[in-house]
Formats: structure tokens, sequence, C-alpha cells
């Protein structure tokens, strides 16, 4: 059962609330970063390793801090303190031990130090009463979720360059009303996840 | 209460952050050749490669760890940077050959004869591949300007009127990048001191050329008896010229029938005609 429960946890970050298209968090790089794929892949992988990150570390601040010393109120301007402060360590212990990495990741992970994505999925973490572990199969699954959405949503972006649109509707509406038909395909998810695994 | 309490948490929490922050970036400095950030400095930030290395942070960090030691290999620098890089360096900095791009058609082929309607995905590279583009000469700039997208400096623009691309002297900075994007292979990189270019790039015999274009090169070889200088010779066709030779008399370019020998000076920015 506990495997099990992971495993909806996992799918259902990824397809049924998936952050960009269902809950709208996170737009700002969805439609900054989207234009060319293998930059929208960066950003994704990015954006699941910070939420990672910041999971892990939000995670018992609120636990055995904030709650213990009844100040759930100050979540937010805690959390967002402890994402900044994180995102920029990453980036310092990236660029001396891995820098490879550092270099492909490096132009995004100052993009996402204060992105709306990761400190939703660090408050719905804690809202929805996840354990520790859930938590993190939750990042995982939401942080997956947005990298699809950026890969698919660079594929649309690129077939949309390549055929003229109607004046009115050139550039950014174009890529809204793109958005908005992906984010419907992605209400077809609804109530999927359950029926597979019986729940 | 309270109130002192969270503003407690809070400043314990921000000063941990704080701390671990100043000893992680004490501990786990990088530390970047001072030099390498200086030459990275007076280098134009084009990341063109012309260079050879990928963009201007890797010619700084390849001249900084001795993988090269030519300090005038950045051609949209020019002599300037490369003085700079050589001061830095302590290496004698060589003479930048300054280099521009030309679109070796002169786009005259008659816009209304076109082969077919082309409706597919609007890039060269596209269009190329049916039945090489759907002008009537098969060496002809396509004018839907992947160069355009690949320029650094906005240098390339499309003549709507002609259909072709059009390269702007005075911004090109010479990195050849539109040259290697050409599909056609119809944009060359010259010296910014020669004043000649043979706007054509078709091999097509004289009597085709003449049918589908009235400025094409039909390979009369009249330049090439006309050259006090012997730089200019028909090949396949096609007048080519060695710059080696040329000293830009213009007599070429006086004689030449067809009018595609141009006479322009990049030095003075002057556009080709």
């Amino acid at each position: 059962m506990e495997i099990k429960t992971l495993i909806y946890i996992l799918l259902t970050g990824i397809f049924v609330n998936n952050y960009v298209l269902q809950k709208f968090l996170g737009i700002c790089p969805f439609l900054g970063v989207s234009k060319k794929f293998d930059q929208a892949s960066g950003m994704g992988i990015a954006v699941t390793f910070v939420m990672l990150c910041a999971t892990a570390v939000t995670w018992p601040i609120q636990t055995y801090v904030l709650d213990a010393m009844g100040l759930g109120y100050l979540q937010t301007i805690v959390f967002i303190l402890v994402i900044a402060a994180l995102v920029q360590f990453v980036e310092i212990v990236l660029k001396k031990f891995i820098p490879a990495l550092h270099q492909s990741l490096g132009v995004y992970l100052p993009l996402i130090t204060t992105n709306c994505a990761v400190l939703g999925v660090a408050i719905n973490n804690i809202t929805d009463g996840f354990n520790f572990v859930e938590s993190m199969f939750s990042s995982l699954g939401v942080g997956l979720g947005f990298l699809l959405a950026m890969v698919l949503f660079a594929g649309v972006r690129s077939r949309i360059e390549n055929c003229p649109s109607p004046k009115a509707i050139q550039g950014l509406p174009v890529t809204l009303i793109a958005a908005s038909i992906v984010s419907l395909a992605f209400f077809g998810f609804a109530g999927v996840i359950e029926n597979m695994l019986g729940i | 209460m309270p109130i002192i309490i969270a503003i407690a948490v809070l400043l314990v929490i921000a000063i941990v952050c704080a701390v671990l922050l100043t000893l992680s970036s004490i501990f786990f400095a990088v530390k970047e050749d001072a030099r390498a950030i200086a030459v990275r400095d007076c280098l134009p930030g084009a990341n063109c490669g012309a260079c050879g290395f990928s963009g201007c942070d890797g010619y700084a960090k390849a001249l900084s760890e001795g993988k090269t030691d030519n300090p005038s290999l950045c051609v949209p620098g020019g002599d300037g940077v490369a003085a700079e890089i050589g001061e830095i360096m302590g290496l004698a900095a060589g003479d930048v050959v300054e280099q521009v791009a030309y679109v070796a058609c002169n786009g005259s082929c008659l816009p209304s004869e076109r082969k077919y309607v082309y409706d597919g995905i609007k890039t060269c590279v596209a269009a190329n591949m049916s039945y090489s583009g759907d002008r009537d000469c098969t060496f002809a700039c396509l004018g839907y300007g992947d160069c355009l997208k690949v320029c650094p400096r906005d240098a390339i623009c499309i003549n709507t009127e002609k259909g072709i691309a059009e390269i702007d002297p005075r911004k090109c900075i010479g990195c050849g990048l539109c040259a290697k994007t050409c599909p056609n292979h119809i944009i060359h990189l010259i010296n910014d001191t020669s004043r000649v270019v043979v706007k054509c790039s078709s091999h097509d015999k004289g009597a085709q050329v003449r049918k589908v274009c009235s400025n094409g090169c039909i390979g009369c070889m009249k330049c090439e008896k006309n050259c006090p200088e012997g730089a200019i010779k028909v090949e396949n066709n096609l007048a080519t010229i060695d710059y080696s030779k040329c000293t830009g008399c213009g007599k070429c370019h006086e004689v030449c029938p067809v009018k595609c020998i141009h006479l322009g000076n990049f030095i003075c920015g002057a556009h080709f005609e």
C-alpha cells in the first residue's frame, strides 16, 4: 500500500496536478524559456533539482521548527528565505565540484530562486499533510511534470513558429492560445491514475 | 511576546543561511585566472566562434591555460582587441585580418518565373531540399533568411524586391556564421581591404544562365583577358578572383557584360552599389 501511495503521488504530480498546466504556477519560465527544446529541458531539469532540494530542507524546517514553536504563519517568508539561500548554495557547490553541470544549469538557477512553482510545491506538501518521503516523491513528480510541460510546449512552439499565424495573434497571443489548448489536453488525465492503481 | 519569538526565529534562520553561504563561498571558491577574466572583458562578446573556440569565454580560457598563444584570433575585435589581449598575456599581437561577408548572388532571376510555388517551412535549408529551391537558378539565394537568424549583429536583411539576403558591411564583423549556415554555400568571407567581388555563384553554362538571370556570370572570359594582374580566372563557368593578386583596379568591373562583378570599398563602409 505504501509503494502504491508513492506511485500515486508521483504520477498525480506529473499528469493530473501538473503545476504549469493545471495549477498555473511557474508560467513565467514556461512562456519565457520554452522557445527551444534544449533550453526548455535544461530549465525543467534545473527546476526538478531545486524542487527536490527545497523540499528536503523546507519540510524539516516546517515540522521541527515552525510547527514545534507554533509559528506556522511564518511559512511563506521562511520558505522564500530558505529556498533563495539554498539555490545560491547549490550554485556555489555545483561551480566547485561539477563545473559541467553548473555550465548547463548555471543560467537557470538564479531564475528559479523565487519561482512560484518551487515555493508552491514546498507549501502544498505541507498543506496536503505528506510525510517526508511522500513530500520528496510529490516534488519529484511535480518537477517531472514541469519538465514534461516545458518539453511538450517547446515542441508545440517550434511548430507554431514554422506556420504563419494571422497578424493579429502573432507572438505572445498565439503562444497563450496554444498553452491553453495544451492545458485542456491535460484535463484528460483526470481520474486516470486513480482507476489505474485502483485507489 | 509571540512577535519577539517570531522575529528571533526568523533572524536565527536568516543568520544560519548567511553564515552557510559565506562559509561555502570561502571554502568552495573557484579560483579563476585573473588574466582569463581580463581577456574576457576586452573581447567583444559576440560569441560567434570565429576564433575556433566555443565563444568568448572559451577563447579567454584557452589563452589563459596556454592552449593557444595567438592573441590575434578574434576577427570581430580586430587589431585593437588583439593588442589589448597581447598586453594582458604578454604576447606579441599579430595583424588581425578583418573580414567581411558578402552574398554571391545578384538576385536578378526574374521573380515571376519561379519553378514552383514553395509552400513548406520558411527556411532555406528546407526549401533547398526540394529541387534546390523554388528559384529558376539553382545557385541563387533563396531569401528565406537562415543567415539572418544566425547573424549576431543584425547585419543581414532580406531585400524584398529581389528576394535575396543583403549584408551591411558596416555592421558585419566577419564571424562567418552566415557562410556556414547558408545551404547553397553562396556567402563568402573576404578581407575587408578587397574592393572587387563576383556576385554570382552559378556554375551553369552561359546559355542556361542567360535564360534565368540578367546579371549572372556567363563565363565569357572577358574579365580574365582584361585583368592586368592575372588575378581573375573563369573556372567551371564562373569568374573567381584570386585576392592575393587582385589590386582592385576595377578593369573586370568595367568590361563585364552582365555586370555581375561589383566594385566597392569596405574600408569606407560603403555599400556595394
